[in-house]
């Protein structure tokens, strides 16, 4: 009995002598994989218009219905986007979201992606109602993470 | 809540002679750490011995059968993941092969081939937990940290494939979601080259150890009879000595390319069930290890654009691919009428998905056959007539997981 349990403790005493696994969060933060599918991102083009064009294929391709875009046509002289369109509201439930990222891939012109953060609180359930406002970045080039997600995934640039 | 009947049940072993108490009904859950989320269990007890037991389960339902009536199939695959959240792509697995099989659709071999690498870490990954937390439950911390250790290897691969730790939904109708990034083979490869190392030390420490023998050995056994009888699945059905794996079964995803055993046990008892799953690990692992070295190179979606979306960068100068890709995003894809029964064997057993198309893009009914349901409701059979102590033995060596019971 006694040889069973000194076997047992010198695998433990065999681990302990190993580097540790535990990662000190929050003062030390692991960096999430190229394609995490964190909070969302709304992206513009380099020149600073809007890549979404309105068309709401995300909302449609959304499992939970956490998306809510309305259109409007473009102002001729000074457009938002490249489209026709673009989208006058664009909102996203971020409480009701389940961040399995159909958004993105239903994107066509890769408007909408998933970031890497995934951490962020409010003190009010109403301000989880994501607006253009909270979720446009600037375009990919000024998102590092964002970029490197770009040129692997090769999305498209048209329009 | 009527638990009077059981008063009558057996009462094995006599260990109080002639002395006869009230039974007392004690509570366990639905807060209980070794219940491993919301179950609660009616014990009916005389001293120490159990007389009855009864599982109450539906702390947990979230209807995710009825919710996929009405979300077309590509939604529906999400909610997958969340019944048996410990075993994402086995789940996911199940269900796209059976979407898969009303639309008569052939997946690539890479595909398959992937999917099966996959699934057997997943595998791994599910047993791990279940070993560290069984372990647990028995008084062994340290297996626990080192288990989590090593799932947290499985997990961070699955994160950087699928995009997301646990609820991957990475298999879809058709192939995959995504390729698999550069060093996916390579990470796999780390990983499952140290692996069988660790699995020596997880058996250093329980196999032989006489406490663990004590706690586990001849409790709360279970026949196979009365497991065939009682619809029991999965390891807890090969530890009673049936040799019943839907992989050698009905092979599924090209399983049946790979060379593989399946472990089986004798006496049925708590200690089987440890070692058939520590076998199946090993397996397992096996399996992984043929999947990447024979990984075949080829596509890795089916060929079928109404149902796989066109790759993005087609979607700037194809007019074609842009009208599917709106279609199976926007209306989603028609399946044939018809209706399907589809096994697979996940880490806990028969995991079954039974689908009813009537022809639109969303199914008339589906009908998930989770194995810890049925596995769950052996308990009672097992635990009657043991000592109170075992019935943490016994749940543990089940394995539930409560999102696939109340689904």
């Amino acid at each position: 009995m006694l040889s069973e349990v000194i076997q047992g403790m010198w695998v433990t005493i065999k681990h302990s002598l190993r580097s540790r696994e535990t990662v000190q969060y929050p003062e030390v933060k692991e960096e999430m994989p190229v394609g995490y599918r964190g909070l969302h991102k709304l992206l513009l083009w380099e020149d600073g218009l809007e890549r979404c064009v309105g068309c709401k294929l995300c909302s449609a391709a959304c499992p939970v219905d956490c998306i809510y875009v309305e259109s409007a046509e473009n102002d001729p002289g000074n457009p938002t986007s490249k489209g026709e369109r673009y989208a006058s509201i664009y909102e996203i439930n971020e409480l009701r979201c389940i961040f399995c990222g159909y958004c993105e891939e239903a994107c066509p012109v890769g408007a909408v992606v998933l970031g890497n953060q995934y951490e962020f609180c409010e003190d009010d359930r109403d301000k989880f109602i994501y607006e253009k406002g909270d979720l446009l970045v600037g375009s990919m080039e000024e998102v590092p993470e964002l970029k490197a997600r770009y040129s692997e995934q090769k999305l498209l640039k048209y329009v | 809540m009527s638990t009077e009947g059981t008063n009558t049940a057996a009462r094995e072993p006599d260990i109080l002679g002639p002395i006869r108490t009230e039974t007392m009904t004690l509570n366990m859950g639905p807060q209980h750490p070794s219940t491993h989320g919301v179950l609660r269990v009616l014990l009916e007890l005389e001293g120490e011995s159990v007389v009855g037991c009864k599982p109450e389960i539906g702390y947990l339902h979230t209807g995710i059968e009825k919710n996929m009536e009405v979300k077309t199939y590509n939604k529906a695959l999400p909610m997958t993941d969340r019944m048996d959240y410990l075993a994402p792509m086995s789940n996911n697995l199940g269900y796209v092969l059976a979407v898969e099989k009303l639309l008569d659709m052939e997946v690539p071999r890479r595909c398959k081939y992937l999917r099966v690498l996959l699934a057997e870490m997943t595998r791994i990954q599910s047993h791990l937990v279940w070993l560290g937390t069984h372990a647990l439950d028995l008084g062994a911390m340290t297996v626990f940290l080192y288990c989590f250790r090593e799932r947290e290897a499985i997990i961070k691969i699955f994160e950087k494939v699928s995009g997301v730790r646990m609820m991957t939904s990475y298999f879809r109708v058709g192939g995959v979601a995504r390729e698999p990034y550069a060093e996916f083979y390579d990470d796999c490869r780390r990983f499952l080259d140290a692996f069988p190392e660790k699995m020596d030390d997880y058996e250093e420490l329980l196999t032989d150890n006489p406490i663990f023998l004590r706690r586990t050995e001849s409790v709360c056994a279970i026949s196979a009879e009365k497991a065939i009888a009682l619809g029991v699945t999965g390891p807890l059905l090969r530890a009673s000595g049936v040799d019943y794996d839907i992989r050698k079964k009905e092979p599924y995803s090209g399983y049946e390319e790979f060379d593989f055993e399946v472990p089986l046990g004798s006496a049925g008892d708590v200690y089987d069930r440890y070692c058939v799953r520590i076998a199946e690990m090993r397996q397992a692992h096996r399996i992984a290890m043929q999947a990447l070295d024979g990984m075949p190179e080829g596509p890795l979606q089916a060929d079928n654009p109404k149902v796989v979306p066109p790759p993005k960068e087609q979607l700037a100068h194809d007019m074609e691919a842009l009208i599917h890709h709106f279609k199976i995003f926007t209306e989603g894809y028609h399946v044939p009428a018809g209706e399907v029964y589809q096994v697979i064997e996940s880490p806990r057993g028969e995991l079954g998905y039974y689908i009813i198309s009537d022809g639109s893009p969303s199914p008339y009914k589906v009908k998930v056959r989770a194995p810890s349901f049925s596995n769950l409701f052996a308990l009672p059979e097992m635990v009657k007539g043991g000592m109170f102590g075992d019935v943490v033995a016994a749940l543990g060596s089940v394995d539930i997981v409560l999102g696939e019971i109340d689904r």
